[in-house]
């Protein structure tokens, strides 16, 4: 069995949750240089421009390029065959945030208590964490830096089946209509069809950890994404909601079966700082 | 890029120059505020307390920074979602306030009481907190300094890059702008 310490899970999360931050990832900036090409409004290229200007910035003077580096959200899949030596996996992954944003100078933005709002005492901790048990001995940590803005306009309904596909495609565009500028546009937009309540949020979740430009390896999923995009860039929302061909960067869908009676639909909206690492230990 | 300059603390006179759609560059004196900074002034206002500062004219930035590494005046500073402010907004324009920065949505009641104090708001770019961050030129804390990143900070900006989305008319670019580009795909 092979033998993973605790220290190591550290410092590879403390390190990843910077890298996020600081560093946007080549697929995002691409979809920015490509978006750039195909944008109309005049506002909207100036703010395509901006973009990619701060990433340059966040990148080359290691600052977050974003204020707002927010909740690390983990999708960590565990080898059933390796062994975490030292303590437990979820207080590495804490450690490791606490670490990575403390001396990564990035924000401090979650409160203990949802109602109170009293602030939490571990810096930006607790991480939201899921683990998948997976064959093999290898753990394979993805982070992702979440920002509030987009994930308060995201949003999961129970449709009917007889809604069908015309009901799904309608509620995700009047979401990301809804979310208009707040979301802070061009957006990645996940969704999540199936399982049941709280699996189809997760569902969403995870499709945004795919990187932009990658497409559902299921062939009908792959083309509903096209289409969406489509329809959705369609909407005339534009980069920051100021007008404009570019309100989505990428669409994302993943589905799992579900009740005879449900159809869970959830759509988790990303602005377009996509802040996604991974690691393979 | 064509922009207007635009100095704050604001002068109402400028207000009829400043529509919707208007790319800016503001210079002056701003204030930063978002949530927590929000909510403890509107308890101030309902206990007859004052305001930390001379709201007349002023500027509101929505912005929680990230803390300033060694060397730096201020971390990343985008602007954060303005609506979350807009239950305690009308009452600040009342008292005087003239521009806020923010981006998305305001209610109607914000837009209405901008139309009836003459006020503006700008958007700022959501996710461009390095390169903003480049155009403020000072930052000092005063008032609420318990609260960190939510503290009222005074910021001296330089040419800070800003967009009307609200004039005083109470034109709104969101909607402008979107039908605008919709027709276009429609067509």
């Amino acid at each position: 069995m092979r033998t993973i310490t605790y220290k190591e899970i550290v410092e590879r999360v403390s390190k990843m949750c910077q890298e996020a931050n600081f560093d946007l990832g080549q697929d995002v900036v691409e979809a920015f240089q490509s978006a750039l090409k195909n944008e109309s409004s005049e506002t909207g290229k100036d703010i395509l421009e901006q973009l990619i200007l701060n990433a340059d910035i966040a990148k080359s003077e290691r600052v977050p390029m974003c204020q707002d580096t927010g909740v690390s959200v983990f999708i960590v899949e565990v080898g059933q065959d390796c062994h975490i030596a030292g303590g437990s996996i979820y207080n590495a992954i804490n450690e490791g945030v606490k670490k990575g944003y403390e001396e990564g100078y990035l924000r401090h933005s979650i409160v203990d208590h949802p109602i109170t709002r009293e602030k939490s005492k571990g810096y930006n901790t607790p991480s939201i964490i899921h683990i998948e048990l997976v064959p093999g001995d290898e753990i394979v940590i993805h982070m992702s830096a979440k920002g509030g803005g987009s994930e308060n306009m995201s949003s999961l309904k129970m449709l009917k089946p007889s809604d069908g596909l015309e009901g799904i495609k309608k509620y995700i565009l009047d979401t990301v209509a809804m979310a208009g500028p707040n979301a802070c546009p061009p957006l990645v937009v996940g969704v999540g069809i199936g399982g049941n309540f709280e699996r189809c949020a997760y569902l969403a979740k995870k499709s945004l950890f795919r990187p932009i430009g990658h497409r559902s390896e299921r062939p009908e999923l792959a083309q509903l994404e096209i289409e969406l995009m489509e329809e959705i860039n369609k909407l005339g929302i534009g980069p920051q909601g100021m007008g404009g061909n570019t309100t989505a960067l990428d669409v994302k869908i993943e589905i799992e079966p579900c009740h005879i009676a449900a159809l869970p639909v959830s759509v988790n909206l990303n602005c377009h700082a996509s802040r996604h690492k991974e690691v393979r230990l | 890029m064509c922009a207007n300059k635009v100095s704050s603390p604001i002068d109402e006179q400028v207000l009829p120059s400043l529509k919707a759609g208007d790319r800016v560059l503001i210079s002056g004196t701003i204030y930063t505020a978002r949530d927590a900074a929000h909510k403890r002034m509107s308890e101030a206002l309902q206990k007859g307390e004052d305001l930390p500062f001379n709201i007349k004219g002023q500027t509101i930035y929505y912005v929680g920074p990230t803390p300033a590494k060694p060397g730096q005046i201020i971390g990343s500073a985008g602007p954060t979602t303005s609506g979350r402010m807009d239950k305690y907004t009308p009452s600040l324009l009342d008292r005087g306030l003239k521009g806020m920065i923010g981006k998305g949505y305001r209610s109607q009641e914000v837009i209405d009481s901008m139309k009836k104090n003459k006020a503006v708001y700008f958007a700022a770019i959501g996710g461009s907190g390095a390169l903003i961050a480049r155009s403020i030129k000072s930052m000092e804390v005063i008032a609420y300094e318990d609260l960190g990143p939510e503290a009222i900070y005074k910021l001296t900006v330089e040419n800070f890059p800003a967009v009307v989305i609200i004039d005083n008319e109470g034109t709104d670019w969101y909607q402008v702008g979107k039908e605008q580009f919709k027709k276009q795909a429609d067509q």
